[in-house]
C-alpha cells in the first residue's frame, strides 16, 4: 500500500516506513508511524523489563536494519474481519447486520398483516412461534403494537439508514473520492461496534416483562413516558430509548467522518464537482444527520429522564393514568413532537438521497449515458437536504399546533417537491437516447424511478393541511412513505447491492435470480402497498389492532386480505434475495476489475479493493465520473484518472491506470 | 464471467419493463382506483367545511393523477424505445439548460398554485372564528372511550378535577364546590344539531387521543394539558361513529365512540331529558 | 516529496499536470478543472464537526427551556454559588490551553507540555467543582424533580459535565502526545483539536449558564 517513490529514507536509501525495524542511537525498535512533514518518526521499542513503549525519534538519527515487509498488514483474523480499521470491511459489517435486521423487520411486517387480514383467527403455528405474543392462538393487542412499533423501528433506524449510510457510505466514499481510508479509521469500527449493542438492547426488549415498546416508532409521550399508560411502556420502552441513543451515537461517529472524508481526503483532481451523485447523496445525508440526530438524542435523553427521574419535561400537570393522577407538572407533549420530527423529516431524506445517488450513478452506468442535468442534480440534492429541516411540523397539522404555522409548513412542504420533480425529469432525461443494459441493477434503478413518483405524488395530499386532517394518520400515510421513503430506498439499495456486489466480494450475483427478484418484488410493492391508499380513503387508523370495531371499516375486510396475500408474497420473494446473496458470496461468476465498464474511481482497483484500497500510486482525476458513449472515444467510457487529451494510442480499460 | 455481457440488443427486455410499467402501474392503479370508487372511498360528507376539504382532494387527485399517468408513460416509453439495440452508442447529452429550468419552474407555478387553493380552504376551516350561536361541547378522551360535556342552563361550564375522576359515579371528574359544575350534563354519547355549528373543547385526561369522524372531515388530536378547540357544522342527520387516531394504548382499537346528529327539535328534548351528572340518583 | 500510507494528500498539491499529447480528439468534460481538496488537518475538521453537532444537542435542550419557561408556574432557582468558582476554572483552563497553543506555535515544546498539562488539571478541577455544587443543591433541597428549573439545571450541567469530561481527555491525550512528541508542530497535530474543542465547551458553559440564570 505504500507508495513506490519518494518517502523518508535513511542514509542507505533504505525506505523509513511503517514495519520497518529500525535503531537510532541506543533505541531498536518498529516503526509505528512517520511524519515525514516534520522529519520524526514513533517507533515501538522492546526493552526486557519495561515491555513495549513508543518513542519518537528524528529521522535523521535513524538507521534501517530490516525494511518494511511488502504488506504489513497481516493482521490477526480478529483484528481483520472483527475489529477491523479497513472501512471496506465495516461497511461490509454494516451490510451484513442490516440485511440480517431487514430479515427481522420483515418477519414483524408479516405478523402485522397476519393480524390486520384476518383478525381474530387463531393462528396455531405463528402461537407457537412467538408464544409470549398469543393468546389461546389470537395475538394479542399489546404484541401487536410492540411488532408495529418495532417494525418501523427497526426498518428506519435499523436496516434503512444503517445499510445506506453505514453500508455503502462506508464501502463507497473512500474507494470513489479515491483515499485509502476514512479520516477516523479507529471512530469508524468504533460506529459499527456501538450498532450491535444498541441492536442487543433493541432486541433484548422483546423478552422483558410488558414486552417490546409498543408507542409507535414516533414514541409519543405521555404514552411513552408513563409505565402505567400501556404494557409496552414500561421497560420495554426505556430499552428502547437506550437503544436509539446508543444507535445515534454511532450514526454521529459515522457521518463526522463521512464528511470530514470527502472534504479533506479527495484525490488530486477530484473537485467538489466532479464527485459521483452517490458521494453528493452520502455527503448531504451525513450533514442531516449530524444536525438533525443530535435533537433525537436530547428528546431521548428528556424522556428517560421523565420515565427514570421523576421530571416533567413532557408529561403536563393532572394526568390521571389507571386510576390515579401522577405527579408530574408542567410538561408539554407537543414538545417532544417537535423535536422527534426536527429529526425525523431529515430522517427520511437520510434514506432517500443516498439512494437518488446511488440510482443517478447506476441510472448512467447501465444506461451507458452521462448523468442528465449533474449540476441541476447536486443543487436538488443541497435544496432538498436544506428544506428538510423547514418542513418538520407537517406531520403535526393535527397535533394541535397554531393553525397559522401550519401554512408555513404547507408552503415549505410543498416547495420540496420542486427539486424533488427536477430529479425526477432529469431522471427520465438521463434514459432518453441511452442504450440501456437491463441488468438487475438497472431494473431496480428504474423501478426506483416510478415508485418515487407514485410515494411522492401522495405526499402533495398529506402536505396540504385541510386534506391532510382527513388522511393524517391513516392507512394513506402508511401507503404514502411505504412507496416513496421504505421501498423507494429499499430500491435503491437493492440497485446498489446487486451493482456493487462484484467489487465488495469479487463475484456477481446471479443475474436471472436477481430479474425474477425484481419482477416479483416490484409487483409485489404496488399490490401491497397501493391499496392502502384505499384503506386511507376509507379512514382506517393506522395501529389498530383490528378493524372489526367499527362500522365505517367493515367493508374493508376483502382489501386488507389482498394486501396481506400480497405481503406474504412480497415476503417470500424476499428469500430469493437472500438465497441469491449468501449463493453468490462463495459460488456467484468471479468479477473482473471493471465488469460494468465504468468510470467511477472503485473499477479501478481489483476486486474486492486491496487493503488501501489502490494497489499503488493513488488514481488522480482528470474529468467527471460520466463520461459514457463521448463521441471520438475509443470505448464507450472513460474513465475518471482518463486525462483529458490522451495520447492518441491510450483507450478502453487499460487507459484507466494512474497516469500521473 | 469475468465481465457482464454487453447486450446488443434488449429490446425484447425493454417492451417487458415498458408493458409491466403501463400494465401494472398505469392501467392497475387507474383501474383500481376507479374501482376502488365504489367501495372504498371517503365516506359521504356531513359537514359544512367538508365540501370544500373534499373539492381539494379531488383537484389534487385529479393534478397528481395527471402527473402520475405522465410521468409513467414517458418512463415506460423511455424504457422501450432505449433499450439497447444494435451497435451504436448512446447519445452524449448531458444538459439542457432551458430545458431544465421549464421543468423546474412548471412544477414550482403548480405548487404555488396548489399553496394558494389549499391556504384559502385552510383559512375558511381552520381560522375563521366560529358563529355566536354555535353550541358548545367539552369532548374528553380517555383510556379508551370519549366523553362529552354540555354545560347546563348556566351556560358555563364547572371546573374538572382529575383527582376526582371516579369511574362509576363521576366519570368526568367534575368539582362539586364549583356552583357553575353542578349542573354540567355528561354523557357517552356527543349529541349535535344538524346546520348549528358546534364548537368542541377537546381534552384529555392522560396520553394523547384523536378525534376522528370520518364524515365529518374532522380530526383533531386531544392532548392532555391543553383544550383545543374546533368547530364545524354538522349537515346531515344519523348516527357516526367516533375513531380514535391517535395511538392511545392497547385498547386504541376500540376507542370508539357515537356522534348523534339530531334536528334542533330532537336535540333540544334529549338535553331535557338529561339530568346532570353530580344530581343525586332520583 | 510523497509520503506513504495515508498522506499522500498532503504530498499533492495543486491540479494534475496536463499530460503531454496532441490527441485532443475526445475531451470534453463538464466539470470545471479538478481543485486539490481542501487543506489542513482532518481533525480539526472533525472537531469542529462535532462542536457542530454539540452545539445542536445543547441548542435542543434550551429550545425546550425556553418554551418550558413561558408557563406560569416557572420559577427560576438561585445561583449555586460553587458555580463561581468553577466558572473561574473553566475560563483559566481555557486561557492556559490557549497559552499553551502559542508556546507550541512558537516552537516551545515545553511550554506546550506545560500548558496542556495545567488546563487538564483545571479541567479536573472543573469536574471536581461541579460535583460539588451539585452535591451543595441537593443538601438544599433542589432534587432533579423538584422545579423545572432544577430540571434542566441537572440535564445541561450533566450533559455538559460530560462533554467537558471527554474533553479533559482529549487535553489529557494531547499532553501525552506532547510529552512524547520530539518537535513542536508534531504535537501541535493533537493538541489544536483538542484545544478548539476545549474552547467549544468552555462556550458552551458560559451558554448554559446564561440560558439558565440569565435570561
Amino acid at each position: 500500500m505504500e507508495g513506490t517513490e519518494g518517502g523518508l529514507r535513511d542514509a542507505q536509501g533504505r525506505r523509513i516506513a511503517p514495519g520497518a525495524k529500525v535503531r537510532s542511537g541506543e533505541l531498536e525498535g518498529t516503526v509505528a508511524r512517520v511524519e515525514p512533514a516534520y522529519g520524526v518518526l514513533t517507533i515501538i521499542t522492546e526493552a526486557a523489563r519495561a515491555g513495549k513503549t513508543e518513542r519518537m525519534v528524528r529521522a535523521s538519527t535513524v538507521e534501517v536494519l530490516e525494511e518494511a515487509p511488502q504488506r504489513p498488514h497481516h493482521e490477526p483474523f480478529i483484528r481483520r474481519y472483527i475489529f477491523s480499521l479497513d472501512h471496506k470491511v465495516i461497511g461490509i459489517q454494516y451490510l451484513f447486520t442490516s440485511l440480517f435486521m431487514a430479515l427481522v423487520g420483515g418477519v414483524l411486517a408479516m405478523l402485522i398483516r397476519l393480524q390486520l387480514g384476518w383478525p381474530g383467527v387463531r393462528w396455531g403455528l405463528a402461537a407457537a412461534l412467538f408464544p409470549g405474543g398469543f393468546a389461546g392462538g389470537q395475538m394479542k393487542p399489546d404484541f401487536y403494537l410492540a411488532v408495529v412499533t418495532m417494525h418501523g423501528t427497526i426498518m428506519v433506524f435499523f436496516v434503512l439508514t444503517t445499510v445506506l449510510s453505514g453500508g455503502f457510505g462506508n464501502f463507497l466514499i473512500p474507494l470513489q473520492i479515491g483515499a485509502r481510508d476514512m479520516a477516523f479509521p479507529w471512530m469508524n469500527m468504533m460506529s459499527y461496534w456501538l450498532l450491535v449493542p444498541a441492536i442487543v438492547v433493541l432486541l433484548a426488549s422483546f423478552f422483558v416483562t410488558g414486552g417490546a415498546a409498543g408507542g409507535g416508532w414516533t414514541a409519543y409521550p405521555p404514552l411513552s413516558a408513563i409505565p402505567a399508560a400501556a404494557p409496552g411502556s414500561g421497560l420495554g420502552q426505556t430499552l428502547w430509548l437506550v437503544a436509539l441513543a446508543i444507535l445515534i451515537v454511532a450514526l454521529l461517529f459515522g457521518s463526522l467522518n463521512y464528511i470530514t472524508t470527502i472534504l479533506q481526503l479527495r484525490t488530486r483532481g477530484m473537485s467538489m464537482m466532479r464527485l459521483p451523485l452517490t458521494i453528493w447523496g452520502l455527503f448531504v445525508t451525513a450533514v442531516l444527520m449530524l444536525l438533525s440526530f443530535p435533537v433525537l438524542f436530547a428528546a431521548a435523553i428528556m424522556l428517560l429522564f421523565d420515565r427514570l427521574g421523576g421530571t416533567s419535561f413532557f408529561v403536563p400537570a393532572g394526568v390521571y393514568v389507571g386510576g390515579e393522577v401522577l405527579s408530574h407538572a408542567g410538561g408539554n407533549p407537543l414538545l417532544w413532537q417537535h423535536l422527534f420530527w426536527f429529526l425525523g423529516h431529515p430522517e427520511v431524506y437520510v434514506l432517500i438521497l443516498p439512494a437518488m445517488g446511488m440510482v443517478s450513478d447506476i441510472m448512467a452506468t447501465h444506461g451507458r449515458k452521462p448523468v442528465f442535468g449533474y449540476q441541476f442534480m447536486v443543487g436538488s440534492i443541497v435544496a432538498i437536504g436544506v428544506l428538510s429541516f423547514l418542513v418538520w411540523a407537517h406531520h403535526m397539522y393535527t397535533s394541535g399546533m397554531n393553525p397559522l404555522v401550519a401554512m408555513a409548513f404547507m408552503t415549505t412542504t410543498l416547495a420540496i417537491a420542486v427539486p424533488s420533480a427536477v430529479k425526477t425529469f432529469n431522471w427520465l432525461a438521463t434514459l432518453w437516447g441511452a442504450r440501456i443494459q437491463f441488468t438487475t441493477s438497472m431494473l431496480y434503478a428504474i423501478g426506483f424511478v416510478s415508485l418515487f413518483v407514485t410515494g411522492g405524488l401522495t405526499g402533495v395530499f398529506l402536505a396540504q393541511p385541510p386534506v391532510d386532517i382527513y388522511m393524517h394518520d391513516t392507512f394513506f400515510v402508511v401507503a404514502h412513505f411505504h412507496f416513496v421513503m421504505a421501498s423507494a430506498a429499499l430500491f435503491g439499495v437493492f440497485a446498489g447491492i446487486y451493482h456493487w456486489f462484484p467489487k465488495m466480494f469479487g463475484r456477481f450475483m446471479n443475474e436471472r435470480l436477481g430479474k425474477i427478484h425484481f419482477w416479483l418484488t416490484f409487483i409485489g410493492i404496488y399490490a401491497t402497498f397501493f391499496p392502502m391508499h384505499f384503506a386511507g380513503f376509507s379512514g382506517m387508523m393506522r395501529r389498530i389492532y383490528s378493524t372489526q370495531v367499527y362500522a365505517f371499516l367493515a367493508d374493508l375486510a376483502p382489501l386488507n386480505v389482498f394486501i396481506s396475500v400480497a405481503a406474504f408474497g412480497l415476503g417470500l420473494a424476499q428469500l430469493l434475495f437472500v438465497y441469491n446473496f449468501l449463493y453468490s458470496l462463495r459460488r456467484g461468476p468471479v468479477a473482473d476489475r471493471n465488469p460494468w465498464r465504468a468510470t467511477t474511481l472503485e473499477w479501478e482497483t481489483p476486486s474486492p479493493p486491496p487493503h488501501g484500497n489502490f494497489p499503488d500510486e493513488l488514481p488522480v482525476v482528470h474529468r467527471w465520473a460520466y463520461d459514457y458513449s463521448l463521441p471520438g472515444a475509443p470505448d464507450d467510457f472513460v474513465p475518471q484518472t482518463t486525462p483529458l487529451r490522451p495520447a492518441p494510442v491510450a483507450g478502453g480499460q487499460d487507459a484507466g491506470g494512474p497516469q500521473g | 464471467m469475468a465481465n457482464a455481457p454487453q447486450h446488443s440488443d434488449a429490446r425484447g427486455t425493454g417492451l417487458a419493463v415498458a408493458l409491466l410499467i403501463v400494465g401494472l402501474v398505469v392501467v392497475g392503479g387507474v383501474g383500481a382506483t376507479l374501482y376502488a370508487t365504489g367501495r372504498w372511498w371517503l365516506p359521504p360528507v356531513a359537514s359544512a367545511h367538508g365540501v370544500a376539504i373534499d373539492r381539494l382532494f379531488y383537484s389534487t387527485l385529479v393534478i397528481t393523477g395527471v402527473v402520475f399517468i405522465g410521468v409513467h408513460v414517458l418512463l415506460a416509453l423511455f424504457v422501450w424505445r432505449f433499450a439497447a439495440r444494435g451497435a451504436g452508442r448512446a447519445v452524449y447529452f448531458h444538459d439542457h439548460r432551458r430545458l431544465e429550468l421549464t421543468y423546474t419552474i412548471i412544477p414550482a407555478i403548480a405548487l404555488a398554485i396548489m399553496v394558494a387553493m389549499s391556504g384559502i380552504v385552510w383559512a375558511r376551516v381552520r381560522l375563521g372564528a366560529p358563529p355566536a350561536d354555535a353550541l358548545v361541547v367539552d369532548v374528553r378522551g380517555e383510556q379508551f372511550a370519549w366523553l362529552a360535556r354540555y354545560p347546563g342552563p348556566d351556560g358555563r361550564f364547572g371546573r374538572v378535577d382529575p383527582r376526582r375522576i371516579d369511574a362509576r359515579t363521576n366519570p368526568m371528574g367534575l368539582d362539586p364546590e364549583d356552583p357553575a359544575a353542578r349542573d354540567d350534563v355528561v354523557s357517552r354519547t356527543l349529541h349535535l344539531v344538524v346546520g348549528r355549528p358546534v364548537r368542541v373543547q377537546l381534552r384529555s385526561t392522560g396520553v394523547l387521543h384523536s378525534f376522528f369522524v370520518p364524515e365529518f372531515r374532522v380530526k383533531q388530536d386531544t392532548v392532555p394539558g391543553m383544550t383545543i378547540e374546533i368547530w364545524f357544522t354538522p349537515t346531515r342527520e344519523g348516527q357516526f361513529e367516533i375513531a380514535c387516531a391517535e395511538l392511545c394504548g392497547i385498547g386504541h382499537y376500540a376507542m370508539r365512540g357515537q356522534v348523534v346528529v339530531q334536528s334542533p327539535e330532537a336535540f333540544a328534548a334529549w338535553l331535557a331529558q338529561q339530568r346532570p351528572a353530580l344530581a343525586p340518583a332520583p | 516529496m510523497a509520503a506513504p500510507a495515508l498522506r499522500e494528500r498532503h504530498a499533492a498539491p495543486g491540479p494534475p499536470p496536463a499530460p503531454p499529447g496532441d490527441g485532443g480528439r475526445w475531451e470534453p468534460s463538464p466539470s470545471p478543472a479538478g481543485r486539490a481538496p481542501a487543506r489542513g488537518s482532518a481533525a480539526v475538521t472533525g472537531v469542529w464537526l462535532l462542536a457542530g453537532a454539540v452545539a445542536i444537542l445543547f441548542v435542543a435542550f434550551t429550545s425546550t427551556l425556553l418554551v418550558r419557561r413561558a408557563e406560569a408556574d416557572w420559577r427560576a432557582g438561585p445561583f449555586p454559588p460553587a458555580f463561581w468558582a468553577t466558572t473561574g476554572v473553566l475560563l483559566a483552563s481555557s486561557a492556559a490551553v490557549e497559552r499553551a497553543r502559542a508556546r507550541g506555535r512558537a516552537g516551545d515544546l515545553d511550554g506546550l507540555r506545560r500548558g496542556l498539562w495545567v488546563a487538564t488539571a483545571l479541567g479536573g478541577a472543573f469536574l471536581g467543582g461541579q460535583v460539588v455544587a451539585w452535591g451543595g443543591l441537593l443538601a438544599a433541597g433542589v432534587g432533579l424533580a423538584t422545579s423545572a428549573h432544577a430540571s434542566f439545571l441537572y440535564l445541561l450541567t450533566g450533559a455538559h459535565a460530560l462533554h467537558v469530561a471527554g474533553g479533559v481527555g482529549a487535553l489529557a491525550y494531547a499532553g501525552w502526545r506532547a510529552h512524547r512528541a520530539l518537535v513542536a508542530p508534531s504535537a501541535m497535530e493533537a493538541a489544536t483539536p483538542a484545544a478548539i474543542y476545549w474552547h467549544v465547551v468552555d462556550g458552551l458553559w458560559l451558554y448554559v449558564l446564561a440560558v439558565l440564570f440569565i435570561l
